[in-house]
């Protein structure tokens, strides 16, 4: 079993209600149950779907188009080296090889410690640092096999905790948004005017208000 | 494809060019249509003229010029506009269709031979008509397991599919069921279900009927037939009272396969899978194939018809004609209804007749309000005020149509049931009452104000929005009719239907009655007091009475009354025209008692039921597809019922064993060839049935079949039952059907008896957290009259105050909690 938290539950209609329709809050929700658990369980996944009223093949659905969305439990660290062009011939493969020896698992694998998961990725927009190794996302950059060693000692040793954290939260999913910063909750067929031209008139409306409250003379100091 | 693109009325019409001719097309309708409705087929596999396109497969493509020079198209996503030109057969489009083939054929295998596809395959045809005439493709094609069930009727081979999107567009927006969705990505892209959660939908059959490879096939299917070893006739599915066009595909005389017929005003070429895969229980090995007689050692064996029929005349000829009672007729042909109305008032002389189980309502309610069809209920602008059971459980191809209209042409449904029910996610407004509340409810709709002290259960925010939606659809209000809790009296529903009728004349009515033709048998006059053509017996006995040489003097009893009587042994022949009133009546105790009552039972059957068990003559009789005749379905719409094979053994049509009986008793049933002259003689006397004569229906134009008159007659308004206050410590019973249940049809089905869920009892969180109860937990409901022990469900659906209960399911019998004398059943219940 693996559901939502009591809080992550909490934080889960929080984000449903950012938007106009529940339906729209899959895919954040699907980053917070893999923030929580590493990764998609179908139980998540059925849960998802009853918080936002689809079925569960509807979220199956989604999420597997994602490649970041994991469908199998993986390591505390998902370790991704790119073999792409650039860094394929500053030796991205070399490095691959290397930490396949160091954590002796071959890419897809996890360590029997659970903490590692290798991958072999495809282009990770580094290319100008190449050879170019993700840690849950988060970049390093220009690795001799030395550097990927110290790299996985760091992180087994939880040096690295504040900078790279377990599994790797890709979306804002926590952001705290004021009221007046999430964008807009009424339905679609209730909406008369986009959100922004409305926020647009309102704003326009206040200033005209307040113009017409102060007197004249305040506008010529400026 | 066998899909044919939807009739449609030209209304603002513009000209375009379609390969150099010029034609007329409906502004803003599909290119594709268009085309096609002029001549120009264009080659397609994920368009379906019943679903919304997408653009998916991009077979369609052709050269649209729409002023700024030809560009190739998916004709299925371009809405026709004036001057348009197009080309659909040019070097560029055969080229493109050329490529798309031989892009769709990368990865699909070539095991026709061993496809139950192969000959009816779009894929295969529009390969030969269109594609290349071999493939460049060197490359291993990916492979999957095949094929997968992805349900427990449907098989998936993955390796097949094109991802045309038909399957799971169907599933999401005809069907309401988005059980299966692609996954992954790019190459990689399947469909698939949720693990452990299989496409349990009730239309999944449809995907395999739609699906343009040998992807999705069907399990009672497969293996069975080539499609060239098929023949096949058009008819009309008898499962339920729809009346879903259909074909029925046999080979060496043996039914094989249902697929669904476009048919505009009523299925649009949707089926249930009940009725898809129905076809098992004709095939059965336990058809009766034999008369069975009552020996002396009190079981029933074989034994001959002229031995059978001699009995059952001489038991008749024995009683005395108000001591002969007759049960059942709802699945007969209109024709063996009409034979049987007149062989039972006309030469026996008996009219206690009644087609239904106590588990419908009153002719006068069903022929006496002014009828509507489905198109008129479901057509953009109408209000529908729906007071009959759950569609989606009883009439699921009519609960298509109401989704449709609901989502996509903006038809307001105002749901008044006594819980929630398949409907309830599409209707403007759901009301969900106590049981027995309904006439209540519906005065204060109409009256625009709840009551003083409220209603139980109705939420006042809820009801004003009801109320003020149904006072303002005056002329457009269409009221559905049926019972919605066999709990429940039906006078519950008459009394709420003739206050919507008395408020809103212009309101017309479609009564929403499960069983087949049961329709047809009040037409034929199979209820007491009513003669065919919805003559009365007071009224119109003498024209009836002209033709067939006598009519019973006074008016019968129905089905509650001749099981009561039969109970007080005052009944001495007992007839089961198919019907199972051990199953099917609702107050279990009392049929037991009157079928034991009756002396002497006749039962015609296919199979040998609960009841037909307890008879001391069985008469087989032939079924669905096996006679030839016609059917009425719930709207009134006659449509012919064709015979594609033969009736096992000596199993004969219901008419003929009327007929023959009537010979035995020295009289003329007036039929001396067949089924049509039965047809001609109805149609000939009955008003209402003028417009269907046999000529009428064998009219081209009249493939969807004919409607009979839906004019108003005279309608007694009935009188509001008397309810005793609810105890604050008891529940009200809801007794509602589910598709699959125990009934005879279903069980004799290999592929879908198994599919019935076991018995439960339903409560709201409410009443089930003061139990301490829990689902799973064993609790014991109990009534004045029985009680009994099932598992509970919680169920957010279930209004506080009430229990829900399934009719006819494995492990609890909800007929033992009823008395049919009650209007309401209350109940309690309590952790066993």
């Amino acid at each position: 079993m693996s559901r939502f938290s009591t809080a992550n539950l909490r934080l889960a209609q929080e984000i449903i209600r950012r938007y106009p329709v529940a339906k729209s809050a899959t895919i954040p929700l699907c980053h917070l149950a893999q923030e929580q658990d590493g990764y998609l369980a179908d139980d998540s996944m059925a849960q998802i779907a009853e918080l936002v009223g689809c079925s569960s093949a509807e979220v199956l659905g989604t999420a597997s188009f994602y490649e970041m969305f994991k469908m199998h439990s993986v390591g505390k660290f998902c370790l991704g080296v790119c073999t792409n062009i650039s860094c394929q011939l500053l030796g991205g493969e070399e490095l691959l090889e290397h930490a396949e020896q160091t954590l002796g698992i071959r890419p897809g694998g996890t360590t029997t410690d659970g903490l590692f998961t290798l991958e072999d990725v495809e282009c990770i927009a580094a290319c100008t640092e190449a050879p170019a190794v993700q840690v849950n996302y988060r970049y390093f950059h220009r690795l001799t096999p030395q550097d990927l060693d110290q790299l996985i000692e760091e992180l087994r040793s939880g040096a690295l905790d504040d900078v790279v954290p377990a599994h790797g939260t890709l979306g804002k999913v926590r952001q705290d948004l004021g009221e007046d910063r999430i964008a807009n909750i009424t339905p679609p067929e209730d909406q008369t005017e986009p959100v922004w031209l409305r926020r647009h008139r309102e704003l326009a409306e206040a200033a005209a208000a307040a113009d017409a409250a102060t007197p004249s003379t305040a506008g010529k100091e400026s | 494809m066998s899909e044919k693109p939807r009739k449609i009325e030209i209304t603002d019409p513009v000209t375009i060019t379609v390969d150099g001719r010029e034609v007329t097309a409906q502004n803003g309708e599909l290119l594709i249509d268009a085309c096609e409705r002029n001549d120009a087929y264009i080659p397609r596999f994920c368009y379906h003229p019943r679903m919304n396109p997408v653009g998916m497969c991009r077979m369609c493509l052709v050269e649209v010029d729409t002023g700024r020079g030809p560009a190739l198209q998916p004709s299925c996503m371009i809405p026709v506009a004036a001057e348009m030109v197009v080309d659909t057969k040019n070097e560029q489009v055969s080229k493109a269709q050329d490529g798309i083939l031989e892009f769709l054929l990368a990865n699909h295998p070539l095991d026709c031979p061993v496809c139950d596809k192969g000959g009816e395959c779009p894929l295969q045809d529009q390969t030969m008509a269109y594609g290349p005439g071999e493939s460049r493709w060197v490359e291993e094609k990916r492979h999957y397991e095949k094929p997968i069930a992805i349900s427990e009727t449907v098989y998936l081979d993955r390796e097949r599919c094109i991802l045309c999107d038909r399957c799971t567009r169907f599933a999401k927006d005809v069907a309401g069921d988005p059980l299966i969705h692609f996954i992954d990505r790019g190459s990689n892209t399947e469909i698939a279900t949720f693990p452990d959660e299989p496409f349990s939908s009730y239309f999944s059959g449809n995907t395999v009927q739609i699906c343009p490879v040998g992807a999705l096939t069907a399990k009672p299917y497969r293996f069975r037939a080539r499609p060239w070893d098929l023949e096949e006739v058009e008819s009309t599915c008898t499962g339920c009272s729809v009346g879903c066009r259909i074909t029925v595909q046999s080979s060496r005389n043996q039914v094989l396969r249902f697929q669904g017929v476009d048919s505009d005003p009523v299925n649009w070429s949707w089926l249930c899978d009940k009725g898809r895969f129905g076809f098992e229980a004709i095939n059965s090995e336990e058809r009766l194939a034999e008369p069975l007689m009552l020996s002396s050692d009190g079981t029933l064996s074989p034994g001959r018809w002229a031995e059978a029929l001699n009995a059952a005349a001489d038991a008749i000829r024995a009683a005395d004609p108000t001591s002969v009672a007759v049960i059942g007729g709802a699945q007969l042909t209109n024709e063996s209804q009409y034979a049987w109305a007149k062989f039972a008032k006309g030469i026996i002389g008996t009219d206690h007749v009644d087609a239904q189980l106590g588990d419908g309502l009153a002719a006068e309610v069903v022929l006496g309000l002014p009828g509507a069809t489905i198109d008129q209920v479901c057509a953009p602008g109408s209000t529908v005020l729906y007071m009959g059971p759950d569609p989606k459980e009883e009439l699921s191809v009519l609960y298509i149509r109401l989704k449709h209209a609901a989502q996509e042409d903006g038809v307001q449904i105002i749901e008044l049931s006594p819980a929630a029910s398949g409907l309830s996610p599409y209707a403007s407004s759901s009301l969900h009452y106590r049981p027995a509340d309904l006439p209540k409810l519906v005065e204060a709709l109409l009256a625009g104000e709840l009551p003083d002290q409220g209603l139980p259960g109705i939420d006042a925010a809820e009801f004003t929005k009801a109320s003020q939606a149904l006072l303002a659809a005056e002329q457009n209000l269409h009221v559905v009719i049926g019972r919605a809790n066999l709990a429940e009296s039906a006078d519950c529903v008459a009394v709420a239907a003739s206050a919507v009728h008395q408020a809103i004349p212009g309101a017309t009515f479609l009564s929403a009655l499960r069983r087949a033709n049961l329709r047809g048998a009040l037409e034929a006059g199979l209820t007491p007091g009513m003669l065919p053509g919805r003559s009365s017996l007071a009224e119109h006995g003498q024209a009836w009475k002209e033709l067939w040489g006598s009519v019973p003097s006074t008016a019968g009893m129905d089905t509650t009354q001749i099981l009561q009587a039969a109970a007080a042994s005052k009944i001495d022949v007992l007839i089961l025209l198919g019907a199972d009133p051990l199953a099917d009546f609702a107050d279990r105790s009392l049929a037991r008692r009157g079928v034991a009552g009756a002396r002497t039972v006749i039962s015609l059957d296919r199979f040998l039921t609960a009841s037909t068990r307890q008879a001391d003559i069985v008469f087989p009789i032939a079924g669905f597809s096996e006679c030839e005749g016609t059917h009425t379905n719930l709207e009134g719409r006659v449509t012919r019922l064709n015979q594609k094979v033969t009736p096992p053994g000596t199993a004969r049509t219901d008419w003929m064993i009327a007929a023959e009986l009537a010979a035995l008793l020295g009289k003329d049933l007036g039929v001396e060839r067949d089924a049509h002259e039965l047809w001609d003689e109805f149609t000939a006397h009955s008003a209402v049935h003028a417009g269907v004569s046999s000529a009428a229906l064998d009219h081209p134009d009249a493939a969807d079949g004919l409607l009979l008159d839906l004019g108003p007659r005279p309608f007694v308004t009935p009188v509001a039952p008397h309810v005793a206050p609810q105890s604050s410590y008891s529940l009200r019973l809801i007794v509602n059907r589910t598709l699959y249940d125990q009934g005879t049809e279903i069980h004799h089905c290999d592929s879908s008896s198994g599919l019935a869920p076991a018995a439960s009892v339903r409560l709201s969180p409410a009443d089930a957290a003061p139990l301490g109860a829990e689902d799973g937990t064993q609790v014991t409901v109990s009534s004045p009259h029985g009680s009994i022990t099932a598992a509970l469900i919680v169920d957010s659906g279930v209004p506080k105050g009430s229990a829900v209960l399934r009719h006819n399911l494995e492990g609890a019998d909800p007929g033992l909690l009823i008395d049919s004398a009650d209007v309401v059943c209350e109940i309690r219940v309590e952790v066993s």
